[in-house]
């Protein structure tokens, strides 16, 4: 199975032990430098480039999913 | 003929506002030291001639981007494009302006949306959006055209000085945000060049014009471009967040 997108998550808030599934912005790390971070390796990793609006509303791991889709990506 | 060292080779550049004036000028500049350019126009096809002919003259690729600046879903396509196809973007070029004049009393709100969308909010938008690529590699430099008039104001400018001041303070402010990154944003303020936005004024208002300039000369699109060289390369590689007066010595 691939963990892109997790791996996204892991490497820009540095954290290992978190479970991501209840993540949100504000959350173990997660604040707006390191939001930059994450959007940018989730760019990387799926190849797509998010809207302005989608970086703004990309405010949990859940949410993150939603907004993918619209990208074409399925998690 | 291209020349054994060049000071672009290999970067990649977006240059808005390419179809004319100091925009092409900086597009001939950036393409014969070895950028790859992404020249930014309104108009489709208007700069199709022109990019295949600096292409084959400087070894190099100029791609046309037809979109308008002020319409952020199509910016952000521009991007997602360099994105794709070059993976970087080394230089932005924020040139693309719009330049009317108003005495107070008769400024619309018509007129202040619309100068204020190209010079200043689309300027944000592109900024953001380079800064994001940029990152990734942890270099960059940005450059926004302001303008004399935008430091120290001038009579019937009022949305356009107040525009063009607005550009010198987001580049301040970006470049104190984006340093850590290692993207150098500064701005050019040019004084009063021969572009043909002067061809609106009658003779007797240029020679007047004339002698403003200290040089007692209108400065040319070729010098804001050497100057943007500069700004672009990595001999201003420890410059951030000026703003870079090309003026001849104008007294406004």
């Amino acid at each position: 199975m691939d963990h892109k997108y997790e791996d996204a998550f892991r490497v820009a808030l540095q954290i290992d032990d978190v479970d991501l599934q209840d993540l949100k912005y504000r959350d173990s790390g997660w604040d707006s430098v390191a939001h930059m971070v994450l959007m940018s390796e989730i760019e990387n990793a799926f190849d797509i480039m998010l809207d302005t609006d989608d970086v703004i509303d990309f405010s949990s791991f859940e949410k993150g999913k939603e907004i993918l889709r619209k990208y074409d990506v399925e998690i | 003929m291209t020349s054994k060292s060049r000071l672009l080779e290999d970067k990649v550049a977006l240059i808005t506002g390419s179809s004319r004036g100091i925009g092409r000028s900086i597009v001939e500049c950036f393409a014969s030291e070895g950028a790859t350019v992404y020249a930014n126009c309104r108009t489709d096809g208007s700069f199709d001639t022109i990019a295949r002919e600096l292409s084959k003259l400087h070894e190099v690729e100029v791609i046309p981007l037809y979109y308008d600046v002020t319409d952020s879903i199509l910016t952000k396509e521009a991007f997602s494009r360099i994105m794709k196809e070059r993976r970087r973007l080394d230089i932005l070029v924020n040139n693309a302006g719009i330049m009317e004049d108003a005495l107070i009393g008769m400024i619309s709100d018509e007129l202040m949306h619309r100068i204020f969308n190209t010079n200043v909010f689309a300027v944000i938008n592109h900024l953001q959006l380079a800064a994001r690529l940029m990152k990734r590699g942890k270099s960059g430099s940005i450059i926004n055209l302001s303008s004399v008039v935008g430091i120290r104001g001038v009579a019937g400018q009022l949305v356009y000085s107040a525009s063009k001041g607005a550009v010198a303070t987001l580049t301040r402010s970006a470049s104190k945000e984006l340093a850590s990154d290692n993207i150098r944003v500064n701005a050019i303020a040019p004084g009063i060049i021969g572009t043909d936005l002067l061809e609106v004024l009658d003779d007797s208002l240029l020679a007047k014009r004339k002698t403003s300039i200290g040089f007692g000369r209108f400065g040319t699109p070729a010098e804001i471009a050497d100057s943007a060289l500069f700004l672009a390369s990595d001999l201003s590689k420890y410059i951030t967040g000026q703003i870079l007066g090309v003026d001849g010595g104008v007294v406004i």
